[in-house]
């Protein structure tokens, strides 16, 4: 490494842990921005020598990201930015925190993809899936599919595994030269009923889609979710016990062994590591409080509300919604995402934007109760499981209430 | 369908729903039915034909490329013209309003608009991304609008046009004025949804449709704090 760069990784690791232990937030960020400052090329070079995989999408990475390192941990010491601080100022401070490892994991803003596969030479890249997120401030979504498949073309030895799933996702995949598909399942279509190639409706039937203007429609998947298990492509099933709830992450663990494939891990190797994992950056963490077992499910965005939905148990449930800077400052999205699932449950509301949530579940005949802190809702809920489902910033304020739960 | 029944259409959902638009087709029929008007509503999508006998026509917001086809399909299909013509009430929000008009930009060319309403919109040099709050027409008796917009565009309004508010907080078509009425359709750069932070207007539509000069008052304590917080939300920002 030269020595501007081992000057950089030096400082950034410093001013990572600076920021710990100001109590700042875990680091991941200020580290990285320093680094790069100092080195500009600094990400590239911490790259170097290690064998790469990214993890992109709109949902699910973060998630995906820790099983697939927690697979690859199977090889060996594997760096990875675990908070989800998933811009290049966060893969900077995760590399460089890590040391040298042979192996590095990467969750990475969709928005950041083309520079982070520039930047890191990957040997895979994993496309999850591209949905409506964060309304004032995301490009659309078929440009965002546009800039995916304009990375990937500049880069063709770069293996991906996609989301067949996903009409957006195929078509930015689909003319790469190493390509291996998965399928996880896609809950929410509202963003893909015109397709990206010719503009014509996609016909959808049984899980299957195609456009009825071109060529373009669901490959074979190679990788499959069913039962409580997921199909390899030489068609083996394998059981898959996961303490993480709900359908959509027996996907993101199909997705997580498909890339672990990728670099000789089989999965039967990789499956045990899969079911160690708890929690992912609080997400998912049960954490016991004065009787309740709190359970937290995070919900950044229409498509992730369905899922969260699916996961929660029928019991009573937390909302929580803010709109400050990382949620984004429009809830109209709101209106996007059916709530009846949760009539007849005890529901509770809180948050910045409690009132827009508040008008909202009245147009679904949801009955709620408004509550304005975190220990006024566990006061309010009975004893037993308390399901709390939050947006970005709501989430981290309740889990900094739970002592930063990971 | 009886013809005591009201009819929405929600125009191009496929389309034009980018910013919770189902918002004011569900906030619609929900005052309608807390008063027992038999409600029906109908997404029509944009392969479809364009129903011409509907009472209230939504439709919403969306990007460049989706606004032109929806522009560009509405006007080959004729039947939003002969409804409106009929008398419906329309509620017309961001590229939904826009396209009303008699032309306006997307993906960089200027584009024909369906001519329902006399205003033409450009591109602005900024961005408007944020709270919009203003005072609506007198002549609608009306509280103040509030919403949440974000679009690149400016809209210029002809004489055949009233503004709908006069801006307080935000910039609405070009900093003075927001949005646009004449007759029984309404323009508007708000989401929120609109009629979700403005119950008033989902009435003043429910009132233009069945013909009415007032209706039930419902409950809106929690739509009134809404509008009470994002009101003074606008005013800070």
């Amino acid at each position: 490494m030269p020595l501007r760069a081992k000057v950089a990784t030096s400082v950034s690791r410093t001013a990572a842990a600076l920021s710990r232990a100001a109590g700042r937030g875990d680091g991941s960020v200020i580290g990285g921005w320093i680094g790069l400052k100092i080195d500009p090329d600094l990400l590239k070079n911490l790259a170097a020598g290690r064998a790469i995989a990214l993890v992109s999408g709109t949902n699910g990475k973060t998630t995906t990201t820790r099983f697939t390192a927690a697979a690859l941990g199977v090889l060996g010491p594997v760096a990875t930015n675990s908070f989800g601080a998933n811009m290049p100022t966060g893969h900077t401070s995760a590399l460089a925190k890590a040391g040298a490892t042979p192996f590095a994991v990467l969750e990475v803003d969709e928005h950041y993809l083309a520079r982070v596969i520039d930047e890191t030479t990957p040997r895979v890249v994993a496309l999850l899936n591209l949905s409506r997120d964060q309304l004032d401030r995301a490009k659309e979504v078929a440009m965002m599919a546009q800039m995916w498949r304009t990375a990937l073309a500049a880069h063709p030895d770069v293996h991906v595994v996609a989301n067949a799933d996903d009409p957006m996702v195929v078509w930015a995949a689909v003319n790469t030269a190493h390509v291996v598909w998965f399928s996880a399942g896609q809950r929410w279509h509202d963003d893909s009923f015109v397709c990206p190639e010719c503009g014509s409706p996609i016909e959808r039937a049984d899980g299957d889609w195609r456009c009825t203007g071109c060529p373009l429609r669901r490959p074979q998947a190679q990788w499959t979710v069913e039962d409580d298990g997921v199909i390899d492509p030489r068609g083996d099933w394998h059981l898959v016990k996961l303490q993480l709830p709900g359908h959509v992450n027996l996907g993101n663990a199909a997705t997580a062994l498909a890339v672990a494939a990728e670099f000789g891990v089989r999965p039967i190797e990789a499956v045990p590591r899969l079911a160690g994992v708890a929690s992912v950056a609080g997400r998912y963490a049960q954490v016991e409080r004065d009787g309740r077992n709190i359970r937290l499910l995070l919900a950044k965005n229409p498509a992730s509300w369905l899922e969260a939905f699916d996961m929660a148990e029928v019991a009573p449930t937390l909302l929580s919604i803010n709109a400050r800077d990382p949620d984004g400052f429009d809830t109209s999205w709101l209106y996007d995402v059916d709530f009846s699932p949760l009539r007849g449950r005890q529901v509770l509301i809180t948050g910045d934007r409690a009132y827009d949530l508040a008008v909202r579940l009245e147009v679904n005949d949801v009955a709620f109760r408004h509550v304005h802190t975190f220990d006024e809702a566990v006061r309010a809920s009975p004893p037993g499981r308390l399901e709390v489902i939050a947006n970005y910033t709501a989430f981290q304020d309740i889990r900094a209430e739970l002592d930063r739960v990971n | 369908m009886s013809e005591s029944t009201l009819r929405i259409v929600w125009i191009y959902p496929d389309l034009l729903s980018t910013y919770g638009d189902r918002g004011n087709l569900l906030i619609l029929g929900r005052r309608a039915a807390l008063r027992g008007i038999p409600v029906e509503t109908y997404e029509v999508r944009s392969d479809q034909a364009m129903p011409t006998t509907a009472d209230i026509y939504l439709i919403g917001g969306g990007e460049d490329g989706p606004q032109a086809l929806a522009a560009q399909r509405l006007i080959a299909d004729g039947g939003l013209h002969r409804a409106v013509h009929q008398g419906a009430a329309v509620l017309a929000v961001c590229a939904g309003y826009q396209l009303f008009g008699s032309s306006f930009f997307a993906k960089g060319a200027k584009c024909a608009g369906l001519d329902l309403l006399d205003l033409s919109s450009d591109r602005g040099e900024t961005r408007a991304v944020g709270e919009v709050r203003g005072d609506i027409d007198p002549r609608l008796g009306l509280p103040p609008l509030t919403g949440f917009e974000n679009h690149g565009g400016r809209t210029h309004l002809g004489p055949g046009v009233a503004p709908l508010a006069r801006v307080t907080a935000g910039i609405g078509n070009d900093g003075q004025t927001e949005g646009a009425w004449h007759g029984k359709i309404l323009g508007t750069y708000a989401h929120g949804p609109a009629l979700a932070r403005n119950p008033a207007i989902a009435d003043l539509l429910l009132r233009w449709a069945i013909g009415a000069d007032s209706l039930t008052p419902l409950d809106d304590t929690w739509a009134d704090r809404l509008r009470g917080e994002r009101l003074a939300a606008a005013g800070a920002a």
